[in-house]
């Protein structure tokens, strides 16, 4: 199971981004073997498409589950194609370690 | 360069029947043929004609374009007309669709989240694995200041 989240750095200090295709950088975690990844988004200056474009990348990574501050209609039907979850967390403060934390209970 | 996601047409929800019998003396005698309208037809007619939303609304709800929703729209009332005069039965099956997830709402750490998997039923949530979640309206309340209203 392997669950993204957007983050607005690169540590586990940093928080969740509230912005879906704009976020500065991609979490990647991955459940069963605990393994961690920062990617940077590589999208982040597209004006338009960085939706589309964020989803085909968590696409072609496996992504089961996405947690963001939000989801536009577009992302929301493409990844129901897709069937991702997706898990909005209107938080800005939640730091990506206290997320990891609630994803292992 | 990663292929382009192909966008699916959105139904609201599968069906609640499966298709239509005719009955009568003529019913299915002169030929067993079935009459298959696929899901997005069926779709567009619910849409147009039970909801009665103008081809314009219809489109945007399935996420198609004017025309193509135009399309689906006179290929189902053909094939719904066929089944009518010549006594076949229909059955709604297949067809690119995909269907619209229901939306939670966790109490605990008040998060939002869909269930991709309509079979089954949600239970906990998949963030804290709490099991206070309910049935959440997330279109109407959480998207009202989004792109819900372009095109
Ligand atoms: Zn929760």
């Amino acid at each position: 199971m392997k669950v993204a989240i957007t983050s607005t750095g690169n540590s586990l200090e940093s928080t969740i981004d509230p912005r879906f295709g704009q976020c500065a950088y991609f979490f990647i975690y991955d459940i069963q073997n605990k393994a961690m990844e920062f990617i940077p988004n590589p999208n982040i200056d597209a004006d338009q498409g960085a939706g589309p474009a964020t989803v085909q990348f968590f696409a072609s990574r496996n992504i089961n589950k996405i947690i963001s501050g939000e989801f536009g209609m577009k992302i929301k039907s493409l990844l129901d194609c897709l069937r991702i979850q997706m898990i909005v967390l209107k938080n800005p403060e939640k730091k990506i370690k206290e997320i990891i934390d609630m994803l292992n209970h | 360069m990663s292929p382009r996601i192909k966008v699916l047409r959105k139904v609201s929800n599968p069906p609640v029947i499966k298709g239509f019998k005719p009955y009568g003396q003529e019913s299915g005698k002169k030929n067993s043929e079935i009459v298959n309208l696929l899901y997005e037809e069926y779709e567009a007619i619910r849409l147009s004609d039970y909801d009665m939303l103008n081809h314009h609304q219809a489109s945007v709800m399935m996420g198609v374009s004017r025309p193509t929703f135009t399309r689906i729209y006179a290929s189902a009332l053909h094939k719904t007309a066929k089944a009518f005069v010549e006594g076949k039965q229909i059955s709604i099956e297949g067809g690119k669709v995909y269907f619209d997830s229901e939306w939670y709402h966790c109490e605990k750490c008040v998060c939002y989240f869909n269930n991709p998997e309509k079979e089954k039923p949600v239970e906990n949530c998949p963030l804290c694995n709490s099991e206070r979640v309910d049935k959440f309206d997330y279109e109407n309340t959480v998207e009202s200041n989004t792109d819900t209203k372009h095109k």
